[in-house]
């Protein structure tokens, strides 16, 4: 029953002229439109995929929809879209959440506006659904979380709310499905005007106020003749609301005046916009100063009087017993941070030990036998040596690499991930940490992001959605390529194993290098702490920031679904990207290795082009080249490495020009570094640069994607790769020093 | 935006009790937040449910102290030194847990 919608952002502050045009020339697409609400937190994503079938990514984390999901789904033979709103609390659009809820509920004109609202936490939750009464009539209420409720003694009296709120109200639990049927029936009721509703209209404000929009909601009807929400858009102008007095300005508000969004409505004339816009400053200062502070504290007032009188019993003060308990260990100052490194170290290990043999499966089914098994179909079908090599060889085995290497870590990664995002176990990490952060003019939530990036720095990126100051967000994102990924343990590991390793006796080689690796990845978390703080105090000091975090009920996570979606969500989506971005990457190492110009490739032309430079950074220029083509993933570095370093330094072995590889044995894979000139130096510049360079192109890619700039995007690119070289040519001119 | 003076008398930071007095357990009625707190800051705490009126319960101190995590009607949220320190409240005096049902 499920469409997939294609119908991207129609309506974003920013497309909002556009979407009332194309919501309206293609009613065929859908009967009606549901807009679903709610406060974060709620399980709304949970009865989107509910209705529409679609699994869209839902954790117990505040903030989860930043970007609203669509979804359609068919009942009676109508066709009806569904679009998720961000969780808010409320819609005084303070924050681009807010902002982009109430924009589709006033300007996307909804058919219905189904609020979900947390029966376990009605009052909070009664602020926003009251402020939804005052901008359109038809909502209905899903009482959701009934089974949270009862368990923990409290009563709700669904018919009693209904009364109150004047607008039908359906009890039930999101997560098994009761109530979803009586839902959507409901839905069909109110879109097609079966039921009509009266909804609670708040008790008069102080005098001051009334008097105020006493005497703008005639200007607004005047201006805009037959507006149905006049005295919402009366107290907005009053409040110095900027959305709506721009929406008065462009004469957009007009489009409310008509049912029918497919006619456009001639705007008013300028000089009557100018003159509603006048009246409500010249209002706006005869109110009091606190004018916001009270229209706020009579939601809220208004909340609790209508929570009191349909809650019937255990009128919720204090929280959960089991949750008070659990907190107190795991934010204790005692044990807090022992277990959250113990946690995160039985999450790293299993992913490591976990993917070792998939993934070496990977690579036998992929790499030793496919790839052999293609060469010899295209030889026997007889295609011509080039095809042959940038497809097979170039192509295929890139793509092949990328996904031996990524896939089965990430597939162990994020599930766990999300299991612990799914108890409520995270939001606690990022309290027991945000001071850390907070010194660094970054946001505790990002302590959570970074470690997403230690699996893949893409996912890391997409993560920073749950930090909702613009600010910190950036922050986040710009700085989440210092956490080590997935795709750059396998080389560092490698390098440490064969350079650092040996530097100590056999029985302690071990142990040395890990401690090496392990010394890249702190002192990436230092740089990550640095950078914060360094963009915090320059060029995002002036971006505006605003703290809060929630730390949710625990609730038992679902480990099927859970398997399921982080599985789709994360690892499928980062996986093909990557393999998008391998394939001419593929193609490119290929081609630079087999095209000559004037007796010899091209490759060797850039290697010894890049090889000064190279060296002055305590390179060379193979590991600068293979950087170079292996932007799209750092998977394919060393394999790249060690073929151009056969090719380049005319070794024998290795698996022919443009044919990466690795081999099987530590000691084989040192001769040919050794050979192409490798020092000590080389591996620990390796090392680092490793660290420090930048993003893959799957990350810039997704940056870009999150932050719609080209200056973040190039700035995120730019910085680490600049610390890289900069770090490097230091390194190597002390080395230089001392060794003599 | 709108500027105007502040009325005389009002002080960014007087002696004021505040959420950061409350101990653990200790529960305030918000009297107001400082005229110091500004734009999306303020508005922030009024959205999440930091009105006149409101009682909030400290909860749950991080593990370095800082942020705490205060109960704000029927939610827990954590609030920084900076934004506790702008909440102003008065004592209430009660026992604490009236969680199970009557």
């Amino acid at each position: 029953m499920a469409f997939p919608a294609v119908d991207p952002c129609v309506s974003c502050a920013q497309h909002r002229a556009q979407s009332l045009v194309r919501l309206g020339l293609s009613p065929d697409r859908w009967d009606y439109l549901v807009a679903l609400a709610g406060n974060p937190n709620t399980g709304k994503s949970t009865v989107f995929n509910q209705l529409t079938g679609l699994r869209q990514h839902t954790g117990n984390w505040p903030g989860k929809t930043v970007v609203r999901a669509e979804g359609v789904f068919g009942h009676e033979g109508q066709r009806v879209k569904v679009v998720d709103l961000p969780g808010t609390y409320s819609l005084q659009a303070g924050s681009t959440d807010e902002e982009v809820a109430r924009d589709f509920v006033l300007f996307g004109r909804p058919d219905v506006t189904v609020v979900v609202v947390d029966a376990t936490r009605l009052e909070r939750n009664l602020n926003l659904t009251l402020q939804i009464l005052e901008i359109t009539d038809r909502v209905v209420v899903f009482l959701n979380l009934m089974d949270e409720a009862r368990r923990h003694g409290i009563a709700v009296d669904p018919a009693k709310l209904e009364r109150e709120l004047g607008v039908p109200v359906v009890p039930g639990v999101a997560r098994d499905g009761t109530g979803v049927e009586e839902l959507v029936d409901v839905i069909h009721a109110v879109a097609t005007g079966e039921r009509t509703t009266t909804p609670y209209r708040p008790a008069q404000h102080a005098p001051a106020v009334e008097e105020a929009i006493g005497e703008l909601v005639p200007v607004v009807d005047e201006v805009f003749p037959g507006i149905p929400n006049a005295r919402w858009v009366a107290l907005r102008l009053l409040n110095a609301d900027e959305a709506v007095q721009e929406a008065v300005r462009s004469g957009e508000l007009g489009q409310l005046t008509r049912d029918d969004s497919e006619v456009i409505i001639e705007p008013p004339p300028v000089p009557d916009r100018d003159r509603l816009l006048d009246a409500a400053t010249r209002l706006r200062w005869e109110l009091p100063t606190d004018f916001h502070d009270l229209l706020t504290e009579h939601a809220y007032g208004a909340a609790e009087v209508v929570a009191q009188q349909v809650q019937l019993e255990g009128v919720r003060k204090a929280r959960f017993a089991f949750d008070r308990k659990l907190d107190r260990i795991l934010t204790s100052r005692v044990f807090g941070f022992p277990l959250m490194l113990a946690i995160l170290a039985v999450v790293f290990w299993l992913t490591i030990e976990g993917a070792n043999v998939p993934s070496s499966m990977l690579a036998t089914l992929l790499i030793d036998n496919g790839h052999t098994w293609l060469k010899g179909l295209s030889a026997a079908m007889g295609v011509p040596f080039w095809i042959d090599g940038l497809l097979l060889d170039g192509i295929y085995l890139a793509t092949a690499w990328v996904i031996s290497v990524m896939l089965p870590p990430m597939a162990i990664f994020f599930p766990l991930f999300t299991l612990l995002e799914d108890f409520g176990y995270l939001p606690r990490v990022a309290f027991n940490l945000d001071s850390m952060f907070q010194a660094a003019g970054a946001h505790g939530k990002q302590a959570l992001t970074m470690c997403m990036g230690f699996g893949c720095n893409a996912a890391g990126v997409v993560s920073t959605r749950v930090i909702d100051s613009p600010r910190e967000r950036l922050i986040a994102i710009i700085t989440n390529n210092f956490s080590l990924c997935n795709g750059r343990w396998p080389t560092q590991i490698l390098i440490a194993s064969i350079f650092i390793g040996a530097l100590a006796p056999a029985h302690l080689g071990g142990i040395l290098s890990a401690a090496a690796v392990v010394s890249i990845a702190l002192l990436g978390i230092a740089l990550m702490f640095f950078s914060s703080w360094l963009l915090s105090r320059t060029i995002l000091r002036g971006e505006s920031t605003s703290f809060s975090l929630e730390l949710p009920p625990y609730r038992p996570p679902r480990v099927l679904q859970t398997l399921y979606t982080s599985i789709i969500d994360r690892t499928l989506i980062v996986l093909w990207r990557a393999v998008i971005f391998a394939v001419p990457a593929g193609a490119a190492i290929w081609l630079v290795s087999n095209v000559s110009i004037g007796g010899a490739s091209i490759a060797q032309h850039v290697v010894d082009g890049l090889e000064p430079f190279g060296l002055l950074l305590g390179l060379n220029g193979v590991i600068l080249l293979a950087y170079i083509v292996a932007i799209p993933a750092n998977e394919i570095v060393i394999p790249t490495i060690l073929m151009l370093t056969v090719l380049t330094a005319g070794l024998s072995g290795g698996a022919g020009a443009g044919v990466m590889f690795e081999l099987d044995s530590l000691g084989a894979t040192e001769t040919v570094l050794r050979a192409g000139g490798w020092t000590l130096l080389t591996a620990v510049n390796l090392m680092l640069f490793s660290l420090l360079h930048n993003p893959c192109s799957t990350t810039i890619y997704t940056i870009y994607k999150e932050t719609r700039s080209a200056k973040w995007t190039t700035i995120a690119t730019l910085m680490p790769l600049v610390m890289g070289f900069v770090v490097c040519f230091l390194v190597a001119q002390v080395w230089r020093l001392i060794a003599g | 935006m709108t500027v105007r003076a502040l009325p005389p008398g009002t002080r960014a930071d007087g002696p004021v009790t505040t959420l950061l007095d409350l101990g653990a357990g200790e529960i305030g009625r918000v009297t107001g937040i400082s005229p110091a707190c500004q734009g999306s800051q303020r508005r922030r705490l009024l959205d999440l449910g930091v009105v006149r009126g409101t009682e909030i319960e400290a909860e749950l101190h991080s593990a370095l102290g800082d942020p705490v995590a205060y109960l704000i009607r029927g939610a827990l949220i954590a609030l920084r030194r900076e934004q506790a320190e702008w909440i102003r409240i008065e004592r209430v005096r009660r026992p604490t847990s009236i969680g199970s049902p009557s």
